[in-house]
Parts: structure tokens; sequence; C-alpha cells
């Protein structure tokens, strides 16, 4: 009887330091230097992030990848990146409207998908962010959000042997500064890069379109294309759809940063790849499906200011509509939601 | 090898570094110290203790008082013009950063001095950066990204804001709300001579009370916050004349 418990025990560490040091070398959370090559996926244009500033390597995607998934970031060492950023929505968050922060404050947006970044020239709903690095500083400092000043932060960091070590493999710098801080997590967030969904093997000729994806391409290039711009999905500017403000949270868009009349309800034109994982949709995630979202250009019951080149979306039928979700499903990038360089290597 | 032909050698050597010489003979760099000074009207600005008057006679007192000074260029007497690529974080509580250094001038007489109140929008648009650019010093805003070029904070018991605060954060580097403001001086009588044997100073003073004067007379009990680009250009518009070289140093 007793032996038996000794055998188990035996075998029980065993098992755990056979795992440890499988954990330690799986090759599943290794990442090379082809790992982190930046390839300009065909048709794609330039990148506006300037790689020459911040090369990504080995070590610094690591770094970034340790630091998105540390709650070390906020102030109660709660919430990560992560924690509002999900892997498996394209690092949005699922079914929350608003993001949800430190001693569960709410956000006053809808997390958006982290993907594309490197094409971006303006981060938020409203383009408050100009630059991919200085972003993370906004749920750093922002009370809604991480609850934390940038100072106590760093100060965090710097009292951790492991972290100091970290920063200085990749920087060569024994302190840990804002702009090392920042250009670590902009060299893992800048290639999450999603380009290999149906949609794209459609057009290198690789898999073919039911007659439905069909139909909704062709509809989708009509209707939506003058704003949700191939390959991006999105021409990077700032419209009103006829989105009535909600009265509760009172956003009124861009004209919050510009002061200039003609952008009340501006909000960025969203890339929607990856968007039947995204949902909620819209900056205050007021529509839970694509059916809501179709039914609200369909529909067209606008509120003021709105772009007129919607209006041709009005009075789409429902197989219309239909045809357009189809397609937009061949958006999702199954080998970008399940790209193992991205996951979570505390989940080892 | 012979002799001779050493000789020859050594001397043809000689020649061609002396012509080689006298081509590229190098630019001599010299340094010049601005030491700037806070003022309120005729007094030296001290910080909480001393009530001070805008021109509406209203009583106040600042708290603290801090801005970006950048793109510093001399002007030379033959209209060439010296570019300083530093950024300076100038705060009246730290005295050291009231003492900027002006690195790498070419040595010769110099008429005028220009540079920018805050920060060039190619610089609010570079992503993370470090020394006086580094967000660490607070000097930054998110909620629409760019460095807050100046802030003046104090109490005046005409602001309604709560606790009778005054603050005035000023940034934005893009039109409409453009507050970067270009400040040139000349410099009066002979101009000054940066030489390489000595560092020469340029006594600057800047006098707060400016902020509160036309082109818009400021008025505690109707601006006493301004945090974003509501009426920031008008405070910048305000603060653009504050420097003047002091003269009696
Ligand atoms: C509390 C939830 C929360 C946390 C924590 C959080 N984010 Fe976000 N993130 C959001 C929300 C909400 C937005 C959109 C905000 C807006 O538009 O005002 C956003 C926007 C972004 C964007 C811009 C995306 C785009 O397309 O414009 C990036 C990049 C980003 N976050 C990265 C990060 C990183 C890196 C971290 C960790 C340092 C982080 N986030 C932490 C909720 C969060
Ligand atoms: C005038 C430009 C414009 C046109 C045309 C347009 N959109 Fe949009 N779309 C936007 C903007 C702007 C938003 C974000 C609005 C907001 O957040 O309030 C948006 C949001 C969306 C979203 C939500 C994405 C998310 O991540 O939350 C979907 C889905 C969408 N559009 C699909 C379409 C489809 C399908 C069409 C064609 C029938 C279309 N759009 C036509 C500008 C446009």
């Amino acid at each position: 009887m007793k032996l038996k418990f000794v055998y188990l025990f035996f075998f029980g560490m065993a098992l755990y330091l056979g795992l440890n040091s499988f954990v330690e070398n799986n090759p599943y959370f290794i990442i090379t230097t082809k790992d982190v090559e930046v390839k300009v996926p065909a048709g794609f244009p330039k990148p506006v992030y300037d790689f020459k500033e911040n090369k990504v390597t080995p070590e610094g995607f690591v770094l970034g990848r340790k630091l998105f998934y540390d709650p070390i970031l906020s102030a109660d060492s709660s919430v990560s990146c992560a924690f509002c950023h999900q892997r498996i929505a394209a690092f949005a968050h699922i079914d929350h409207t608003l993001s949800h922060g430190i001693n569960g404050l709410i956000g006053n947006r809808n997390v958006p998908p982290l993907q594309n970044l490197i094409w971006q020239q303006n981060f938020m709903w409203d383009g408050a962010i100009n630059h991919l690095e200085v972003q993370p500083l906004a749920p750093l400092t922002n009370s809604q959000e991480m609850g934390e000043s940038l100072k106590h932060t760093l100060e965090k960091l710097q009292r951790n042997k492991t972290y100091v070590d970290d920063f200085y493999a990749v920087f060569k710098d024994t302190a840990i500064t804002s702009e090392n801080l920042l250009k670590a997590l902009a060299q893992f967030t800048s290639l999450m890069i999603s380009a290999n969904s149906k949609f794209d093997k459609y057009q290198r000729g690789e898999e073919e379109f039911t007659e439905h994806e069909l139909s909704g391409l062709k509809l989708f290039r009509a209707h939506c294309e003058n704003c949700h711009k191939e390959p991006l999905f999105t021409d990077n500017t700032f419209r009103n759809i006829g989105i009535k403000p909600d009265t509760a949270l009172r956003d009124s868009g861009r004209i919050k940063l510009t002061g200039v009349v003609d952008d009340y309800m501006k909000f960025k034109v969203p890339g929607l790849r990856n968007v039947a994982m995204t949902y909620p949709y819209m900056h205050d995630g007021r529509f839970r499906t694509l059916q809501q979202v179709l039914k609200h250009y369909a529909d067209g019951v606008f509120y003021t200011n709105y772009d007129k080149s919607i209006e041709k979306n009005v009075g789409l039928t429902n197989q219309e509509q239909s045809d357009i979700i189809t397609f937009l499903k061949t958006l999702t990038d199954e080998q970008f939601l399940h790209d193992r360089r991205f996951a979570d290597p505390n989940f080892r | 090898m012979s002799q001779v032909k050493l000789v020859m050698r050594f001397v043809i050597c000689i020649a061609v570094l002396s012509t080689a010489g006298s081509f590229t003979e190098p630019v001599e760099k010299a340094k010049l110290n601005i030491r700037i000074e806070h003022f309120a009207g005729p007094q030296r600005l001290s910080l909480d203790s001393v009530e001070y008057k805008n021109a509406l006679g209203q009583t106040f007192t600042v708290s603290r008082f801090r801005y970006y000074l950048s793109n510093v260029i001399l002007k030379n007497t033959d209209g060439a013009e010296f570019q300083s690529p530093d950024y300076f974080l100038v705060d009246e509580a730290e005295p050291d950063s009231k003492l900027i250094t002006i690195k790498g001038i070419p040595v010769g007489n110099y008429s005028s001095i220009s540079f920018t109140i805050g920060v060039d929008s190619l610089h609010n648009c570079s992503g993370a950066q470090s020394g006086a650019l580094d967000p660490v010093n607070g000097m930054f805003w998110t909620w629409s990204t760019g460095y807050i070029f100046l802030k003046l904070e104090g109490h005046a018991d005409a602001s309604t804001s709560p606790g009778h605060i005054f603050e005035y954060h000023i940034g934005g580097y893009a039109a409409p709300n453009n507050c970067i403001r270009r400040v040139t001086l000349n410099f009066k009588k002979k101009g000054i001579g940066i030489a390489n044997d000595k560092t020469d100073e340029l006594p600057l003073k800047a006098d707060i009370l400016e902020i509160f004067k036309p082109p818009t007379n400021i008025d505690f009990s109707k601006l006493s916050s301004v945090t974003d680009f509501h009426n920031a250009t008008t405070i910048a518009n305000n603060y653009e004349d504050m420097f003047t070289i002091n003269a009696d140093e």
C-alpha cells in the first residue's frame, strides 16, 4: 500500500520534470529568426510602420509577448493586454460590448481586433493615437483601463530580475526605459498580420468561392468597398455612418479630438478581416451580429450628417445581406487565429 | 630602399598632407549656454509663495511652469544657419533645466537666435522616444497623441474651478489647433561671437505675465482650465512673445 504511494509520487515527479523540460524546449513556444521575418503579403501596400527604428528580433518578440500577457503592466496586477485582447477573437474581445478594466471598471469603447497594425496610420476608434509604439501608453495611463502610471510600471519591471535580464538581452541596457518597453511591445504587435483567409486563397487562385460567396463579394465591391477597401478592408479614413450616439456614453467620435464640426460622429473605418470573430460590432459594440450591422446599412435610418455614400446600401434585400455576410465569413483567417507565435507563453 | 628614396618619399608625404590640410581645414565647433530666467513682470518668478496680478488685476500664484524648447537655430552675420538637434524640457522647479547648452556650433559671429516653444510635428508622430521627449516626463497626451508643449498651473481666487486652481496644458501640432510657436530674437549691437576657447552665455528671460496679456486678456473667472484643444491656440498666441533677451545681465 505504502509502496504504491511512493511509486505514484515518483511517477508524478518524473511526469512533472518531463513536462517542464518539454515546455522549456517546446518548439511550440520557440521563436526563431525565421519566425520574426516581416513579409509583406502579395498585394498589400508598403507598411506605415518603420521597422528600421525597431528591428524585430526573436528575443525582442518574445519579450513583447511576455509583456502582452503579463498583468504586471496594470496597477493591481490583474489586467494584461491579453485580458482585453483575446487571441481567439483576432485580439478583440468576444461578447463584451465595452472594455472591462481594473476594479471592474467599464471603459467607453468596444475592444477592436489587433491585426495588420503596421498598415495603420491612426489607432483607436477615433484615431486618437498616431503611432503603434505609443499606443500602449493609453491603456497604461488611463484610469478607466489599466490605471497605472508609466513611471510606476517601469519601477515594477525594474525590480523584477528576469525582466531586467530580458530587456538587457534585447536592448543592451540595464535600465528599463519607456522607449524600450514600448518598442518591445511593438515588436510583438507589429507581427500580427492576417493575410491568409479563404478570401486571400481565392484571390491567389488556390481555393474556389461558392455561389453565395461570389455573389457576396460582388455586392461588397459595389456597396462597401469605397470605405472598406481591399486588401486591408479599410481606407484608413474616418466616416459617419449615421449611427445615433448613445445617450449614456455621449461618444461623439473624432470631433472630440479636432473640434471640427464636420468630424461629429466620425469613426475610423475598421478593417473587416476576421470580422466574424470580432463581435460585437461598432465603436460601442451596439450590434451583436453581422445581421444587425447589415440591417443598419439596409434600413436607411441614418442619424445626422452621415456620409452620403452609405445611401446606396439602402434596400439591400435579405438575400443580398445574407450573401454579403457569407462573403464576410471568408475573411476569417484560421492560420492567424491559431498562430502558435502569438499563444500565451504562460499556458504551457 | 636607398636613403635618398626614403627622404623623397617623406618629402612627398609632407607635401601631400599639408595641401590636403589646407583644403579640409576642420570647422571649429563651440558651445553656447542659454541661461533662462522666469519672471512675473519685474520680479523673479517664485513658485507657490508669491502672489502676482494678471492684466485684469486678479491675483494668482504659480505652482508649476514647464515647457519644451526645441529646434534652436542660430543665424550668423553671413546669413548661414546652424540648427541644434536637441530637445529641452525647461522646468521652473528644476534649476538645472534652466541652463541649456547648445553644442556643435561653428565658430563665428551670430546675429539672431530662434527656437520653438513646443515640439515640431515630426517628433509628435515619431513613436517611442527618450531623453526630454520620454513620455515618463509627464508631458505627453494619449487622448490625442502628442506632447504637451507648455504647462502653467496655479491658484487664482477668481477661478471657478474646484479649489480655485487654474491649469493651462497647451499642445497640438495639427491645424486647426496647431500650437507650435516660433520665437526669433535678434542680438542687439554687434551680435555675439561664438568662439571655441570660452563658452558664451545668452541670458534669456521668460515673463509669465505675458501669458495672460493680449492678444487675449485672460480672465480667471472665464478661463481657468485649458487641457485639450479648446482655447489652446489662444494661450499659445499669448505666450508666443514671452521671451526676451535679458539685457541687464
Ligand atoms: C481594459 C481593456 C484593455 C486593455 C487592458 C488593453 N486594451 Fe488595447 N484597446 C482597448 C480598447 C477599448 C481599445 C479601443 C479604444 C478606443 O478606440 O478608444 C483598444 C485599442 C488598442 C489598439 C488600437 C487598435 C486599432 O486598430 O486602433 C492597440 C494596438 C491596442 N489596444 C494594444 C494594446 C496593448 C499593447 C495593450 C497592453 C499594454 C492593451 N491594448 C491593453 C482595450 C484594452
Ligand atoms: C461611408 C463608409 C462606409 C461604407 C460605405 C460602409 N462602411 Fe462599414 N463601417 C464604416 C465605419 C466608419 C464603421 C465604424 C462605425 C462605428 O464604429 O461607429 C463601419 C463598421 C462596419 C462593421 C463593424 C466592424 C467592427 O469591427 O465593429 C461592419 C461589419 C461593416 N462596417 C460592414 C460594412 C458592409 C458590409 C458595408 C457594405 C454594405 C459597409 N460596411 C459599408 C464605414 C463604411
